[in-house]
């Protein structure tokens, strides 16, 4: 139980028909959080911002903004604001009147209005911008109006749509850290929609993985990389390997199944004996895939399996690493690194 | 030997544009332009009162006639019928361009676009026949206005000189509902597309900002939409303006430019003259045009 959730989902479902978009989600954001939620496309989890938003109404249940119930409010009564995915800004209007327009819908007067344009235009370092149009923007500079825009409003949750999807990888990055840092300067909750488990890890307090219309997991970033509690999140958030019955039995002795990430296996080559307490799979290297940072090998277990393990080249060269396909290996990990899976 | 004929042709792209669009060219400039070249011309001719012959002479005494205070009534009157056809049509069309571009199923939104485009397939002098008869003094629209008891009501507006007649055939209004359903679907199309356009998401950010219903269609909707109405109404107005068959079937015995211009070059054999009004439509479009250009009208054709 969070206290004073921002955001609390009440048993919500929203069906388009036979389609079970978002089924049974119970949820609470914190006030203040950064919250990602992270799914496949179809996964549910646009469907629960624009419920937010007040776009989708719920078929099911409630939502709670601060203890108040607006599943039914539409989305001009809703103190919320969102950014969305392909900006939608006005294109007839110039980007000062983009960012005032909410403003102006309150009956804000002209001058109060545009001293606030400045501020916000100076927040998200685009000062000098206000006369141009849409089309004269770039990408990442159309992404920071449509922030102004909905942050001018002082809402009291913002919904981010996939913000950074239409920008290109070095940009992303730079984005996700000036949202950081806006998100902090400002205090307002933000609830992040993302497809790029990269993304949620890097900017996310805490992260709900979608499937199918419902939550597999919520926690920390820490906690879905490195506890995922079911094998769709071990599988979607990084990668992963599954071991399960006989095999794991070997190793753990327990046939539960359960998943360990490519780098936390270590490889060790003929003669090089695990540490005590590591536990541990003798298997033949496959495949190698040289990276450039690291390599990835491809071992098979004896008794069928396949392991994925990444090691980065500190000593090796690809001579080194490529020179290994073929090689009996040991394969070892600690065993605080395996995470045991539900269904 | 095709092989050959084909490298010839891929080699010399240019040759290649030149067949193409030597024929639309030569059709543009011959038979489109030059007939618009060699009316500006007969306008400038005049007609010699006593033998009814055309004198091929520059001048601008034709043009003079224009101005006279009968044939400036015609261009008033055409050009007002005009102006009031193309904001009723966009009135009606309006809504149920919306209605199409942004709530119709994908099935629905095909059978109305067939609805409003269906009348175009039958011939435009069926249809104004056919509502010389709706609009008659016996006429089912005469028998429909009696079972509402409102027969008083059409007599009152029917007396009005400016507009009325002895029936609705007979007069201006007639006219002008006629005017306004033969040109409807011009206006709905470009005005569905200028919506059609306008992404879902733009309403939808409005509304989150804050903007009621009505206040997203005035500060979003409408401007987004409005180079769909400013290309429509160069369809009703500049259709109006130059039509001759409505007046000539339905109305009052007052000239409307069309009229005057089909009877100047017809039975009056007064071509100068004819010439010289038919510039004046020509004059008012190319301005009209040149507004709408600016306004951004194209952009939604």
């Amino acid at each position: 139980m969070i206290k004073n959730p921002a955001i609390r989902f009440d048993n919500v479902s929203r069906h388009f028909g036979e389609i079970k978009a978002v089924h049974q989600v119970d949820l609470e954001i914190g006030d203040g959080e950064f919250f990602s939620m992270l799914g496949p496309s179809g996964s549910g989890k646009t469907t629960c911002l624009r419920m937010i938003a007040g776009f989708d109404r719920p078929s099911e249940g409630k939502i709670f903004l601060y203890d108040q119930d607006v599943s039914s409010l539409p989305p001009y009564e809703r103190p919320v604001n969102t950014v969305f995915q392909d900006y939608a800004l006005f294109p007839h209007m110039t980007i000062e009147d983009n960012i005032a327009y909410g403003l102006m819908i309150k009956g804000m007067p002209k001058i109060k209005r545009m001293k606030r344009v400045d501020e916000m235009l100076n927040l998200v370092r685009l000062p000098g911008f206000g006369y141009r149009k849409p089309s004269q923007l770039s990408g990442g500079q159309r992404q920071r109006v449509a922030l102004a825009r909905a942050l001018i409003n002082q809402p009291k949750v913002l919904l981010l749509d996939e913000p950074l999807g239409a920008l290109d990888l070095k940009l992303r990055q730079q984005m996700q850290v000036e949202l950081k840092n806006i998100q902090r300067e400002v205090g307002i909750t933000f609830i992040f929609v993302t497809h790029d488990q990269e993304e949620a890890i890097t900017m996310s307090d805490r992260i709900a993985v979608f499937s199918e219309g419902k939550i597999e997991q919520v926690g920390s970033p820490s906690d879905i990389y490195e506890r995922p509690a079911t094998e769709f999140v071990a599988g979607f958030v990084g990668t992963s390997n599954l071991v399960s019955g006989e095999i794991a039995k070997r190793a753990t002795g327990s046939a539960k199944t359960f998943s360990i990430r490519p780098e936390k296996i270590h490889l060790g080559f003929d003669g090089d004996t695990p540490a005590v307490g590591m536990a541990a799979l003798d298997g033949t290297v496959r495949e190698v895939v040289y990276l450039g940072l690291y390599t990835r090998y491809l071992v098979e277990i004896e008794g069928g399996v396949d392991l994925v393990v990444i090691e980065q080249n500190l000593k090796t060269t690809s001579m080194d690493v490529l020179s290994a396909k073929g090689q009996k290996v040991k394969l070892s990990w600690h065993p605080d690194h395996i995470s045991h899976l539900g269904s | 030997m095709l092989n050959r004929i084909s490298t010839y042709f891929y080699r010399r792209p240019r040759l290649v544009l030149a067949i193409f669009l030597a024929p639309p060219i030569l059709y543009m400039l011959v038979v489109y332009l030059g007939s618009l070249f060699s009316l500006l011309i007969n306008s400038f001719y005049s007609i010699d009162d006593f033998t009814g012959i055309i004198v091929r002479e520059f001048t601008l005494r034709t043009y003079a006639q224009i101005f006279n205070p009968a044939n400036r009534e015609i261009f008033l009157r055409t050009a007002s019928m005009a102006a009031i056809v193309t904001v009723v049509d966009a009135m009606l069309a309006f809504p149920l361009a919306y209605y199409i571009a942004k709530f119709a199923s994908r099935r629905l939104k095909t059978w109305l676009l067939i609805g409003v485009t269906i009348p175009l397939w039958s011939s435009y002098l069926v249809r104004v026949y056919a509502w010389k008869l709706i609009l008659a003094k016996e006429g089912i629209l005469s028998w429909f206005i009696d079972l509402f008891h409102l027969t008083g009501v059409l007599d009152w507006l029917l007396s009005f000189p400016a507009i009325g007649g002895s029936s609705l055939s007979l007069s201006p209004i007639g006219m002008f509902i006629v005017f306004v359903y033969i040109w409807l679907p011009y206006m709905i199309i470009p005005i569905q597309t200028a919506l059609e356009r306008v992404p879902a998401s733009l309403l939808e950010a409005s509304s989150d900002l804050g903007a009621k219903p009505f206040q997203t269609f005035r500060n979003v909707i409408l401007p987004l939409a409005f180079p769909g109405v400013v290309a429509g109404s160069i369809f009703t107005f500049s259709l109006t303006l130059g039509d001759f068959i409505v007046p000539l079937t339905l109305g009052n015995s007052k000239f409307f430019v069309g009229q005057a211009v089909f009877s100047y070059q017809g039975t009056g054999g007064n071509i100068p003259l004819a010439a010289a009004m038919t510039m004046g439509p020509v004059l008012i479009m190319v301005a009209y045009l040149l507004i709408a250009r600016k306004l951004g009208a194209f952009d939604a054709l």
